[in-house]
């Protein structure tokens, strides 16, 4: 059964390949050159024509297309944004799923090969296992979204595919490439094992990630170019030199966001999917088994949820450096009410990742000495999180309006800006490794005779830390200008790390022949911990849905910013409430399909003998045969 | 006397809540917005019900009273008497909230407006983007010159600004109290402090009648100052207001 299902998805994918390849090679017959004038004069669509002339006559490219309402096509009363919108998420939160899955599989193996603790081998197949569904759902949605931008939006997508046409046949080239690559690694996974055939398998799997990601920042440097568009003109005349509309403002830094993001988005996916097989066992191995694998796949997650900020902060950084009408329409304008939902979910990561490192202190007859402490950590988190999601313009009723005199609340107001979050977050983050670094020791006893020496030095390093990213928050955050105000949340973030790395660094040596207080009994974790793993899932996908939204929308009228404009009947901002309709119904439509992927890996596991069913001889024969599937 | 951890989370609970109120509303003399308070409990509720449920003892002794006025046999009269009292709150809390006031309806504002990438005045067309004030150059080259820019700048300000956004550049002018929204408070570090001064010119040039289709309507009163005042005369005053609060205008580049 598994070849006949792998085999269909092969067939999917390379149908979608060969389709994507196929309209790559004909967009640009109809849409480059004299075609992509649309009967629009050079001078009529170029914004400063003065600028954009010369080139026009230089370049055998036509400027970006002037659309009209005629423009978009209408289908059967379809809002073709509503459309575009739902299935580009889809195929985002899939690819996030697909590339991130492989990236800790190919970590949990090589953990596997040091440690030769097969446990981790079968763990890493398992995920991998759930992955391939999904690849070919990631396949179908790609699909379905080159088909609604074709059908919606066919100028857009014509002078994009002019630009990009040769970037497209590579990404169809990378995707066989990715689909050799994962096809080998996981039915190879049995086949190659051992000596320098694990090694072999490895190596396919370093060269999945490695195309994967290639994969990942030529779809990047796409939507990348509608925010920051470079390598064209005023006017969108490209100058024949793809490399500078790929490397556009915007593309590493989305770049880095997406590969951190994913990991964390994937580690998510995974602990809800340890979680839903943890609710739905009944047999203590089982439990144990899916309890280690929440645990690891919530180790992943918020290991990677740990840098996301920071690499946010990169991201918008470079946004108001492009434009500071885009950052302020972004954290300042109409998107900054949806920042503060944003903000909240962010806060619920923190607060599930916690909880559930708390719960998962029950496993260990030692955590006992550490249950005191959680209180304070949580004191810290809480009042870090609500900093963290002040917003930055009060929502006032007339009478508060009164009271304070004016929009500005002298007190609270300070907490609205970058640098009162950037403090907040990494105490976050310091908070939460506090949790973990107890979830660690709760089993142990150290027996090094320098305990007291290496708990004090930790508890210092802390101390110390708190206080600069303190006075890196409130001195250079509110106090100098902004080029200050901006570079001193890298010395934080560079103070979060170091704490976080010589703490490790101190604990492996402490708690080196350490003493067990008993054996970890996994399994034995409370249920509502794996509630706390859904929520992450939850949280993750939403967020996702978000922020994608955003990053999308503050483009605000423009396919391709400043250059070519969006003249569809649906070129407004949607209000709020609406977004986050459509937001939350792709979250349910994705987490349903997700739950799908689920329940067959589940009945891909399960095999029934029917009674009385096969031919006696036929049964015989097939085993003759050694086959049977 | 131990305290049952339930009453106990009640007890923080409470302590929290009236702790913000005592302290904005009373101490500091600065209410407490209620939207912020209602989202600030939300997740301090969490957090203490984290703190009680994060083990299997403490998680057992927190619901023990809930399960015992559930299930107890004896309690059956306190039992009726919460579950009438329960559905009551929440009803007379659920019409609290949804019945109609003469209050008007909040208005979700933002501070900063998003900027055009280019803007027209003067009758010529600016690139905000790459805009820079012409004399903020003099700041290193002629800080003498700059000195003077600035108090012309000041001369400027108190002439025709001071009215709304007050002497102390605090948005508490004389006509300040006439106006809402109120006029910006160029010292509050989430103004002037967050912007380029290219977005400083774009506000002032074009005034309330400039601002963007989006979020609207800004029901600004920011008159149209390239009607009144000379370009010169514009970039000067954003030299003052920066001088005045002490704030840098953002900028990308070091010094």
């Amino acid at each position: 059964m598994k070849c006949q299902d792998g085999n269909r998805g092969k067939f999917n994918l390379l149908g979608l390949v060969a389709l994507l390849a196929i309209l790559f090679y004909f967009a640009p017959i109809h849409f480059n050159e004299e075609n992509l004038n649309f009967g629009v004069s050079v001078a009529e669509s170029a914004e400063p024509a003065a600028e954009a002339s010369t080139d026009v006559a230089a370049s055998p490219y036509g400027p970006a297309p002037k659309t009209t309402l005629a423009s978009y096509p209408t289908i059967k009363g379809i809002n073709g944004r509503v459309v575009i919108w739902l299935v580009a998420q889809l195929h985002l939160w899939f690819a996030a799923f697909v590339l991130a899955v492989p990236i800790f599989v190919f970590i949990i193996e090589a953990i596997g090969m040091r440690t030769r603790d097969r446990r981790y081998d079968n763990m890493a197949y398992e995920f991998i296992k759930v992955s391939i569904t999904a690849y070919s759902l990631t396949a179908i949605l790609g699909g379905l979204l080159l088909f609604s931008l074709v059908l919606f939006y066919p100028d857009l997508w014509g002078y994009l595919a002019t630009i990009f046409k040769d970037s497209m046949f590579w990404y169809a080239a990378l995707f066989f490439a990715e689909s050799a690559c994962l096809y080998l690694y996981y039915y190879g996974w049995h086949w190659l094992q051992g000596g320098d055939r694990k090694w072999v398998h490895l190596t396919i799997g370093l060269l999945l990630n490695a195309v994967g990601t290639m994969l990942m920042f030529l779809a990047n440097s796409w939507l990348t170019f509608m925010m920051s568009p470079e390598g064209v003109n005023a006017a969108g005349v490209f100058a024949g030199d793809i490399w500078p509309a790929i490397q556009n403002h915007l593309w590493n830094p989305i770049n880095l966001h997406r590969v951190v993001a994913n990991v964390a988005f994937g580690g998510s996916i995974v602990g809800a999917y340890a979680a839903f097989k943890f609710l739905s066992s009944s047999r203590a191995e089982d439990r144990a088994h899916y309890d280690w694998m929440g645990y690891t796949a919530n180790f992943i997650a918020i290991s990677a949820l740990l840098p996301l900020p920071f690499a946010g902060y990169y991201l918008t950084t470079e946004i108001y450096a492009f434009s500071q009408q885009m950052g302020i329409t972004l954290m300042g304008g109409i998107f900054a009410w949806l920042f503060i939902i944003q903000a909240v979910l962010i806060g619920a990561l923190f607060l599930s990742a916690n909880y559930y490192l708390w719960c998962c202190m029950g496993r260990s007859d030692g955590a006992e000495r550490y249950y005191k402490y959680i209180k304070y950590i949580a004191i810290v988190i809480v009042g870090a999180f609500l900093v963290w999601f002040t917003p930055h313009t009060l929502v006032l009723t007339n009478e508060e309006l009164k009271a304070l005199g004016g929009p500005y609340h002298k007190y609270v107001g300070p907490f609205g800006i970058m640098p009162a979050k950037n403090t907040a977050v990494n105490l976050m983050i310091l908070a939460t490794f506090v949790s973990f670094l107890f979830y660690r020791r709760a089993n142990k006893i150290a027996t090094v005779s320098w305990v007291k020496i290496g708990n004090s030095a930790q508890v210092a390093l802390f101390v110390a830390g708190v206080i600069n990213i303190f006075i890196l928050g409130v001195y250079y955050g509110y106090f100098t200008n902004t080029v200050y105000k901006i570079a001193a949340s890298i010395p934080q973030v560079c103070t979060t790390l170091a704490v976080i790395v010589i703490s490790i660094l101190i604990d492996s040596f402490m708690y080196k022949n350490a003493k067990e207080v008993a054996p970890l009994k996994w399994g034995r974790v409370p249920e509502r911990s794996q509630y706390a793993l859904f929520l992450l899932a939850v949280s993750f996908t939403w967020l996702m849905g978000l922020m994608g939204y955003i990053r999308s929308g503050i483009r605000q009228h423009w396919h391709v910013v400043d250059i070519m404009r969006d003249n569809s009947a649906d070129a407004f901002t949607p209000t709020m409430g609406f977004a986050a309709n459509v937001v939350s119904i792709g979250t349910i439509i994705f987490l349903s399909m997700v739950i799908f992927v689920f329940w067959l890996s589940q009945i891909s596991a399960k095999k029934v003998e029917p009674e009385n069913y096969w031919a006696p001889e036929a049964v015989d024969g097939a085993v003759g045969k050694g086959g049977g599937g | 006397m131990k305290i049952p951890k339930l009453l106990q989370a009640v007890l923080v609970l409470a302590i929290v809540y009236f702790g913000f109120i005592l302290v904005f509303d009373i101490i500091l003399d600065h209410v407490i917005p209620s939207s912020l308070l209602t989202m600030y409990m939300f997740f301090v509720v969490a957090g203490v019900f984290m703190v009680y449920t994060a083990n299997e003892k403490s998680a057992k002794e927190l619901v023990a009273p809930i399960k015992a006025l559930v299930e107890d046999p004896s309690k059956k009269m306190i039992r009726n008497v919460v579950f009438v009292i329960l559905p009551l709150l929440a009803g007379w809390y659920t019409y609290e909230k949804t019945s109609l006031s003469f209050e008007a309806p909040v208005e979700l504002r933002t501070i900063h407006p998003a900027p055009p990438s280019s803007m027209k005045a003067y009758g010529k067309r600016y690139n905000v983007l790459k805009l820079e004030n012409p004399f903020r150059k003099f700041e290193k080259t002629d800080p003498k010159k700059f000195k003077e820019l600035i108090a012309e700048g000041a001369k400027v300000y108190i002439q025709n600004c001071h009215f709304c956004h007050g002497d102390k550049l605090d948005g508490k002018g004389p006509y300040a109290a006439g106006l809402n929204p109120t006029p910006a408070n160029f010292q509050d570090v989430g103004t002037i402090a967050q912007l380029q001064e290219s977005y400083l010119f774009w506000r002032i040039a074009t005034g309330g009648p400039g601002l963007p289709k989006e979020a609207a309507p800004w029901i600004s009163s920011m008159p149209i100052w390239q009607d009144f005042l000379s370009e010169e005369e514009i970039w000067q005053v954003i030299l003052f207001l920066y001088d005045y609060t002490g704030y840098q205008p953002r900028s990308f580049g070091h010094e």
